[in-house]
């Protein structure tokens, strides 16, 4: 197990390296110019002088390996640079955010999978039936809404029009501390619309695998012994149907990264994928190279995971061989 | 009693019933995404209406039958802007489409074609950039090169042209192996002849059907860009430039402004859909169970 654990984070590495080595490639083929971003407006009043120095001093003229090499070796040593937009060190940003966003993904991501998983069982239980058609037609709906217009009308309807949540942020504007129940009541809005956005996918795929499973020899034979239809539909169903879905769940990362980067904008929600977005309108070179790799060993970790998961779950799948 | 109930269920669901729901939903998606073609295609040569039309003693005003998805901030008719923004969201979606779409195949089919440590390396090379997430590495490619069309197009091609390149390998190789293949290249046909003849019209199908399916992801994508103020410039309208102007007024209790330009996304999204789905049951009925969208 550790082995294997072993063995994929090795082929992830070089996967980590590439990506990064392709973010300096895209910068340096782009009209971006790093010593006019890190000196903003004062290069316009600038002589020529202190601007070539500037551009001496951060290493503009240097071969693209050769920056690419130098970002890379402080970064492993905890420097990932500073970010101009957000006036602090890249790795201050990324600490002080992650636990936002981590906190935020993390419930939306449980609410969507057992939300989705009931929602997907009582659907694949009576194929056909009223409340079948209904959870595929709204989960086929739900897939189609873009994210960002979901929230902007959860907001419109729980912050304005019935007034009983906040519209954005981590605590109300007055407050000076971060209490509990503060960021509880900020955190319901964005976590259950991240969910919403989740949702459909886990739904529909859990009423796949549980209607393919319905219809295999096992759950005939429960049925042909007089086993209830609960026990058959949980008991049998649900166990086999379920697997495919919980070991696709690490490969589930990128979406919701991405809905992660909507729904924080939307809401102010202080986390880094919101501060993927601000780096990206002022163009903070550092903040975004960090974020990318962050987001790409995310994504990783996430496949890592779904292998793993799949190896403990299916019997039938010996992790020796994978 | 309860087995007997759920076989006739399972009995009905693949009968006449289910049949009907199904051409049902076909005429529906037939007669969406042919109202959105027309709209995109007709209203402006047409309709000799300025979108950009400003009134400013008919602002904010809610739906009417003057004004059926209601005026925007400075008086513009919503629903005229909402077929401008449809138009442009459909342009970019279906340039970015067809891009992703000529790149996928050529990469797919050079992979499928070629085999053995070419087929590794480009199909390493797919992994690598789809474990970036698409719309992380769009900003990043719009945030470089400053938001625009141009960018835009080019940021949604080059993180949609992977899944294309995997089916179209995967196609390109189970065909390989066809005895007309082998006949072709035991009659001494060259590397290249099998591939542009032979191949390549095989998988066109595929391909087809994965560049139909993409548009909607496209059209998503520009908007979700558009919307977070990297994508196209706020004064054109595009469905996501409209929610995203829509913001102020939604603060302040006005809903239509948003509404309206996200139907304007959900509805030929299910339309395409649904199309593609009953296309792709028509050319492959065993893979019919399998999700779209």
């Amino acid at each position: 197990m550790a082995r294997l654990a072993g063995r994929r984070m090795l082929f992830a590495l070089p996967v980590l390296l590439v990506v990064t080595f392709g973010v300096f490639a895209i910068a340096a083929a782009s009209p971006f110019d790093p010593v006019k971003a890190y000196a903003g407006t004062a290069a316009l009043g600038a002589d020529q002088e202190t601007l070539d120095r500037l551009r001496d001093n951060l290493g503009v003229d240097q071969p693209l390996t050769a920056r690419w090499w130098h970002w890379l070796t402080s970064a492993l040593g905890g420097d990932l640079g500073q970010s101009s937009v957000m006036r602090q060190p890249v790795a201050q940003v990324i600490g002080e955010r992650l636990v936002w966003s981590s906190l935020l993904c993390a419930i939306a991501f449980v609410l969507a999978v057992l939300t989705g998983t009931l929602l997907g069982v009582l659907a694949a239980g009576r194929p056909g039936s009223m409340l079948d058609r209904t959870v595929t037609s709204l989960a086929y709906a739900l897939e189609a809404a873009p994210v960002f217009w979901i929230a902007l009308l959860a907001i419109w309807l729980f912050a304005l029009q019935w007034d009983v949540l906040p519209a954005g942020g981590l605590t109300d504007t007055a407050s000076e501390q971060v209490t509990l129940d503060q960021v509880a009541s900020h955190l319901v809005l964005p976590a259950g619309v991240l969910a919403l956005s989740q949702l459909p996918w886990f739904t529909l795929y859990v009423r796949q695998g549980v209607g393919d499973a319905l219809a295999e020899d096992p759950v005939r034979g429960a049925r042909a012994r007089g086993v209830s239809e609960r026990t058959v539909l949980l008991g049998h169903a649900l166990r086999s149907g379920l697997l495919p879905v919980l070991t696709l769940i690490g490969s589930r990362v990128p979406e919701l990264i991405t809905g992660a980067l909507l729904v924080e904008s939307v809401f102010s929600w202080p986390g880094i994928a919101a501060a993927t977005v601000e780096a990206a309108t002022a163009v903070d070179f550092p903040l975004l190279a960090a974020l990318t790799t962050l987001a790409t060993a995310a994504v990783l970790i996430g496949n890592l995971l779904a292998d793993l998961l799949y190896g403990l779950f299916d019997p039938r799948v010996k992790l020796s061989e994978m | 009693m309860g087995t007997e109930k759920r076989s006739q269920a399972a009995w009905r669901s693949v009968g006449p019933n289910r049949r009907s729901t199904r051409t049902l939903r076909l005429r529906t998606s037939a007669v969406l995404v042919t109202a959105t073609v027309l709209a995109v295609l007709l209203v402006p040569p047409l309709v000799q209406l300025d979108q950009q039309a400003v009134d400013l003693s008919a602002k904010l005003l809610p739906p009417s039958w003057a004004h059926p998805f209601g005026t925007d901030d400075v008086g513009r008719d919503l629903l005229l802007r909402c077929v401008y923004g449809l138009r442009v969201s459909l342009l970019v979606g279906v340039a970015a489409a067809l891009t992703a779409t000529v790149i996928g195949t050529a990469v797919g089919a050079t992979a499928g074609a070629l085999g053995g440590w070419a087929d590794r390396g480009i199909m390493r090379v797919v992994d690598t950039v789809s474990s970036v997430p698409h719309l992380l590495l769009g900003i990043f490619i719009v945030a470089m090169f400053r938001p625009g069309v141009w960018p835009v197009v080019v940021s949604v091609a080059l993180t949609h042209w992977l899944s294309t390149a995997r089916i179209v390998r995967a196609e390109v190789l189970s065909l390989r192996s066809r005895p007309y293949i082998d006949a072709a290249v035991s009659g001494g046909a060259s590397r290249w002849r099998v591939a542009v003849r032979h191949l390549l019209p095989a998988v066109l199908p595929q391909a087809a059907l994965a560049a139909v399916l993409m548009v909607p992801h496209a059209m998503w994508h520009e908007s979700a860009l558009s919307f977070l103020g990297l994508g196209l410039p706020t004064h054109t309208a595009s469905l996501g430039t409209l929610v995203q102007t829509a913001r102020g007024s939604l603060l302040a209790g006005q809903w239509w402004p948003t509404l309206f330009p996200g139907l304007f996304i959900i509805v030929p999204t299910l339309a395409i859909a649904g199309l593609a789905g009953a296309w792709r049951e028509r050319i492959n009925p065993r893979r019919r169970s399998e999700l779209t969208l």
